[in-house]
């Protein structure tokens, strides 16, 4: 499951309407946009992509992993992926503080992308952003204080 | 009151609070470029274009093994940027890859699958083969559905023998025995068709990418300068840049500069200046 992605999985994913997620405006505790926390919202925004693809890069490694899951299921039983997605599940919570940039070496490692280069560790790398979320606020919002 | 007031405007900064920051592609500033770009359109300007290779690359797979030519010439709109870049780029020892397109994207994805195929080759020990990094390149250009705007010729010899690829900015490919791309691929090919033989000899080969490369300078704005040429056989790299200088720049003739006499001294005074120093001040560098 490193570089290689799986494209011939991709027959099991198609389905007639494809559901977009993440565009639009993400419902707060009340319902509506949480203005406070996410600033501004605007219908123009938030209908379509500023780019063609924003939206397949931001749901890209979901979808690697969710075909990947599929062919597992189809080729070992439904044991497989479960596991699989229990040492993800544990492998995610390894977390430094929220506001500190975590390195993920288990997550890496259990992807395999340990030993891969992309784009994501080249550009815009987390580790060298300029600012940082101011640390109380973050660890409140973390333990739901705030 | 007022701490609380800081406190909001606290919670205003960080909206980023909510969304987990990754690496990669940015998509913040398209709406704006696009907007900046219709603002300047309507003025009457241009934006300035992203420099291209505008080239002519070609490859061809002889007795033994393969060899790549590439010119020289960088273009950036209707100027040349560069008269001698180097389009051959190394992904592996065994392993070689021309890039037409934009610049920086040939640039950048060489580079990356080039450290992926090492990384790779480290872990199964073996040496890379040309099919992987044909199908690492394939799937990232995919990915991107053509907005890296690299077309490549990739061309080696591993243990199964001597390849050659063509890989194009949407992410298909091809494998044949010669390929050309670039704005100078048709008079390239032209040469190609005309003269390709399978089973050449090395000097054949050599000869033959080069008349494909020169058609290419000679006959296609986009390319020009130097042929560089990659010869990769079993175990053995060629790298020749230049092969053949085929444009050369002219040697200037004259010189506009006069010699010492050439206007006869009449007369000669000189004053000395007697400066004295009158203060006297050190200002120490701040190294902390």
């Amino acid at each position: 499951m490193c570089f290689v992605q799986n494209t011939r999985g991709l027959r099991s994913q198609l389905k007639d309407s494809v559901p977009v997620t993440g565009l639009c405006p993400q419902a707060g505790p009340y319902g509506v946009q949480d203005s406070l926390r996410r600033g501004f919202s605007s219908v123009k925004n938030e209908l379509l992509p500023s780019h063609p693809l924003e939206l397949s890069e931001k749901n890209f490694q979901l979808n690697q992993d969710k075909m990947n899951f599929n062919t597992l299921r189809n080729i070992q039983g439904l044991h497989a992926p479960l596991k699989l997605q229990m040492e993800y599940r544990a492998a995610r919570q390894i977390q430094r503080l929220p506001f500190l940039p975590s390195s993920n070496l288990a997550l890496d490692t259990l992807r395999g992308t340990d030993d891969t280069i992309g784009f994501e560790d080249i550009l815009n790398d987390p580790v060298l952003s300029e600012v940082m979320g101011d640390p109380h606020i973050m660890t409140e919002y973390k333990l739901g204080v705030l | 009151s007022r701490a609380s007031r800081k406190r909001e405007c606290r919670i205003m900064a960080t909206v980023s609070v909510c969304q987990y920051h990754r690496g990669g592609f940015s998509f913040e500033n398209c709406k704006r470029n696009a907007l900046l770009e219709a603002d300047i359109n309507k003025l009457g300007f241009s934006s300035p274009a992203a420099r291209k290779t505008g080239t002519t690359i070609c490859g061809v797979v002889y007795k033994d093994g393969v060899v790549l030519g590439a010119d020289t010439r960088a273009t950036e709109g209707m100027v040349v940027a560069d008269k001698n870049c180097s389009k051959i780029h190394y992904i592996s020892p065994n392993v070689y890859c021309c890039g037409a397109g934009t610049a920086a994207d040939t640039e950048m994805t060489t580079q990356i699958i080039s450290s992926n195929l090492e990384l790779h080759s480290l872990s199964t020990g073996r040496l890379p083969r040309v099919a992987t990094a044909n199908r690492m390149l394939k799937q990232m250009l995919f990915r991107y559905q053509g907005y890296i705007g690299a077309a490549l010729v990739l061309g080696g010899v591993d243990c199964t023998g001597p390849h050659l690829y063509s890989i194009y900015p949407h992410g298909s490919t091809d494998k044949l025995p010669y390929v050309t791309m670039g704005s100078g691929s048709l008079a390239a090919m032209a040469v190609f068709e005309d003269r390709y033989r399978p089973n050449m000899e090395e000097e054949e080969a050599k000869r033959l990418v080069r008349d494909a490369i020169a058609a290419g300078i000679f006959n296609d704005l986009g390319s020009g300068s130097n042929i560089d040429l990659c010869v990769i056989t079993k175990g053995k790299v060629d790298y020749l840049r230049p092969h053949d200088v085929a444009n050369k720049k002219g040697v200037r003739t004259g010189n506009y500069r006069y010699k010492h006499g050439t206007t006869g001294v009449l007369a000669k005074t000189v004053t000395p200046l007697n400066l004295e120093v009158v203060e006297e001040n050190v200002q120490t560098m701040d190294t902390s």
